[in-house]
């Protein structure tokens, strides 16, 4: 989990050195925080019935993602050690409830549609575990990409999970139904374990079996 | 009477974990073993079980319209409940840094094994959720005592459960690059499943 | 740096003044973003309560629409009108539900909606609880108090997907034209488990629920039944 915590010590560094780059492109396959680092789990089981909310869950997390590591990045050296954790949450909780504050009196309709989320962002370990993990130890800037690429791994799978539950608990794709009449009309019924939160536990441990096949580097040896 | 009912129903009809699917990170990260798990699973019962009344008091205390009303009556309009979101997880957040220490103190072993998943307790959202389900369905204090112990005993009960299980799988043959997380997942989901039969009963 | 992070004193002062800071922040907002809220919160309410009857789109329309149409009626617990005292709209209808809880005296509001022709639907406000927060709805009834004109629904953290689909048409839509009192004269209405259920359209009483979304949906139910029997005895009244 802390392989690149002593990532960024040099002082000058291209900004998309290689080793910022990988801060990208990790969390999207080898460091994935779902099926790799094992965060922010609960929402992805929550969202993922339908894709729409899997998208729009995905950028809300890959924006306050970065910006909290970057916030947290640079209030690192004042933050006392005893009271991290509170300080950490605060900065998170804040910034959503700023957000949400601001979108309710300008675009009303907006906040009501992500006000479900917005539990979910700040209970979402992968933004704490991150600021645990990275952004307490690097500078800014990787902490802003370290952000952004934990944020897409996550919304990754939560899309490619998110998919397979629509198409066959419901039969339809981002609302348009996709899959045609005259196969309900065969005999074909939607399948009703897929809209439950176990079809995401299911389709996760598969995408994990996968994915280590495939690299057998990432095997568990427990 | 009705408390007994309250604690089974939140330890099992509404197991936060199996039913709920709250608290997952925690509860696939740190059931390798059953002795971590128990380490974990008792900071979760003694976290929730102080965050939940604490809370109470302070939403029915503090935030709710009103409650400000004995300082001086033109608070009286005052409502801070737009604020409970960052109240209730600076309370949990502190009893969990409150947590760490007493088992950095006394335990070195078991906090190394569990690692970043002890400060992630603040974001189990199986705390945040007993506080939050504690405020929507309107218990009173001794309500929300028993509900706090019931959640977090469920998710004990939970998380030695798979524990368990995870110990006696590693016998058997499952592929390998199926094991340990993959399978863990799967076998949380048929839990799942089996914890919805419970689903419909009311105590 | 000679300062000391771990030190009481530092963490005391860093406490103090990140509450203070957060707290400064959160408070202005609050409190300046406010009357927009406001005026937010009450378009949309306005816009519900006037799609139970018939949708708008325009939101510019709504004010209007609202005035001309909408006449508020506050009842108190035995069914009668109340004048004076807080007006229907700004009834908090989940604190009233607390008052009648807590066994004191309290006021339900209704809204009353005049047709082209002239003939009034009776807009019942819903209040209860789905499966994470609130869920809440209008439902307008004919008046026969007892065939449903139309209903909407609306949640504040349900799960999306699942729960959350009590906001969408096909849900509401399926309320049209059902009955929720039985030929007995009590109360009579149960969302199925479940969508897809054969034969509902010979069943009066019945809608199709949600797949995978149960406990919202029995909180739907709920919420309709409280609120009927609420309302049951100002309806005998009027009638």
């Amino acid at each position: 989990m802390s392989q690149v915590a002593e990532a960024a010590v040099q002082t000058k560094e291209p900004l998309f050195s290689p080793k910022n780059r990988r801060l990208l492109t990790d969390p999207l396959d080898d460091n994935n925080p779902i099926t790799i680092q094992v965060l922010g789990i609960c929402s992805a089981l929550a969202v993922t019935a339908q894709v729409k909310p899997s998208l729009v869950m995905a950028l809300c997390v890959v924006f306050v993602c970065s910006v909290s590591n970057l916030l947290i990045s640079l209030l690192r050296k004042g933050i006392p050690s005893r009271i991290r954790m509170i300080v950490q949450l605060v900065v998170i909780a804040t910034m959503v409830t700023l957000v949400d504050q601001v979108l309710k009196a300008f675009v009303y309709d907006l906040s009501k549609e992500l006000s479900v989320y917005i539990g979910l962002i700040i209970t979402n370990c992968i933004i704490m575990g991150r600021l645990e993990a990275f952004a307490m130890g690097n500078k800014p800037w990787p902490a802003f990409l370290d952000g952004i690429g934990n944020g897409l791994g996550y919304g990754a799978i939560l899309i490619l999970v998110a998919v397979f539950r629509e198409v066959f608990g419901a039969g339809t794709f981002l609302g348009y139904q996709v899959i045609p009449q005259f196969i309900y009309d065969l005999g074909y019924v939607n399948n009703g374990v897929m809209v439950t939160p176990a079809a995401a536990m299911f389709l996760i441990g598969i995408f994990i079996w996968i994915q280590r096949a495939r690299k057998p580097q990432l095997v568990d040896i427990s | 009477m009705d408390l007994v009912n309250l604690f089974l129903q939140s330890a099992f009809i509404e197991n936060m974990v199996l039913a709920y699917f709250l608290g997952m990170c925690s509860y696939l990260a740190v059931s390798k073993t059953v002795k971590t798990a128990f380490g974990l699973g008792l900071a979760v019962i003694f976290v929730l079980t102080i965050t939940a009344p604490v809370n109470w008091l302070l939403y029915y205390g503090v935030l709710q319209e009103g409650a400000l009303a004995w300082i001086h009556p033109s608070f009286a309009t005052v409502d801070l409940t737009f604020l409970y979101f960052i109240a209730f997880i600076a309370v949990i957040a502190s009893m969990v840094q409150l947590v760490e220490m007493i088992i950095e103190r006394f335990s070195p072993s078991l906090y190394n094994s569990l690692g970043i998943f002890l400060p992630l307790i603040t974001v189990n959202c199986s705390i945040l959720g007993g506080s939050l389900f504690m405020v929507q369905r309107e218990y009173v204090l001794s309500e929300t005592v028993v509900y706090g112990l019931g959640a977090g005993f469920g998710f004990f009960l939970a998380i030695i459960a798979i524990a368990a299980i995870r110990e006696k799988i590693r016998y058997s043959n499952v592929p390998a690059p199926l094991r340990g997380l993959g399978i863990a997942f799967i076998i949380t989901g048929l839990m799942g499943i089996a914890f919805m039969s419970f689903m419909g009963i009311k105590l | 740096m000679a300062l000391d992070t771990n030190s009481n004193a530092y963490t005391f002062g860093y406490a103090i003044i990140m509450t203070l800071i957060v707290a400064a922040a959160l408070a202005l907002t609050a409190m300046s973003l406010k009357p927009l809220q406001d005026k937010s919160i009450a378009l949309d309410k306005k816009t519900q309560i006037l799609n139970a009857v018939s949708p708008i789109s325009d939101k510019g329309l709504i004010d209007g629409e609202y005035a001309k149409r909408i006449e508020e009626v506050v009842v108190d617990k035995s069914g009668k009108v109340v004048t004076g005292g807080t007006s229907a709209f700004d009834l908090e209808i989940k604190k009233e539900y607390r008052k009648k809880k807590a066994g004191s005296d309290y006021n339900l509001p209704v809204y009353i909606y005049k047709m082209d022709d002239g003939k009034k639907k009776f807009i019942m406000p819903l209040h209860g609880a789905g499966l994470w927060d609130e869920i809440w709805g209008y439902v307008a009834l004919n008046d026969d108090f007892k065939t449903i004109h139309g209903a909407t629904f609306d949640h504040k953290g349900e799960t999306p997907g699942l729960g959350a689909e009590i906001k969408t048409d096909w849900f509401q839509g399926q309320f049209k034209g059902k009955s929720i009192v039985n030929k007995s004269g009590s109360f009579e209405f149960k969302i199925l488990k479940g969508k897809g259920n054969p034969g509902l359209d010979k069943e009066p009483h019945k809608v199709d629920g949600i797949s995978g979304a149960t406990i919202t949906a029995d909180g739907v139910d709920d919420m309709l039944k409280k609120g009927y029997l609420s309302y049951v005895d100002y309806f005998k009244g009027v009638r």
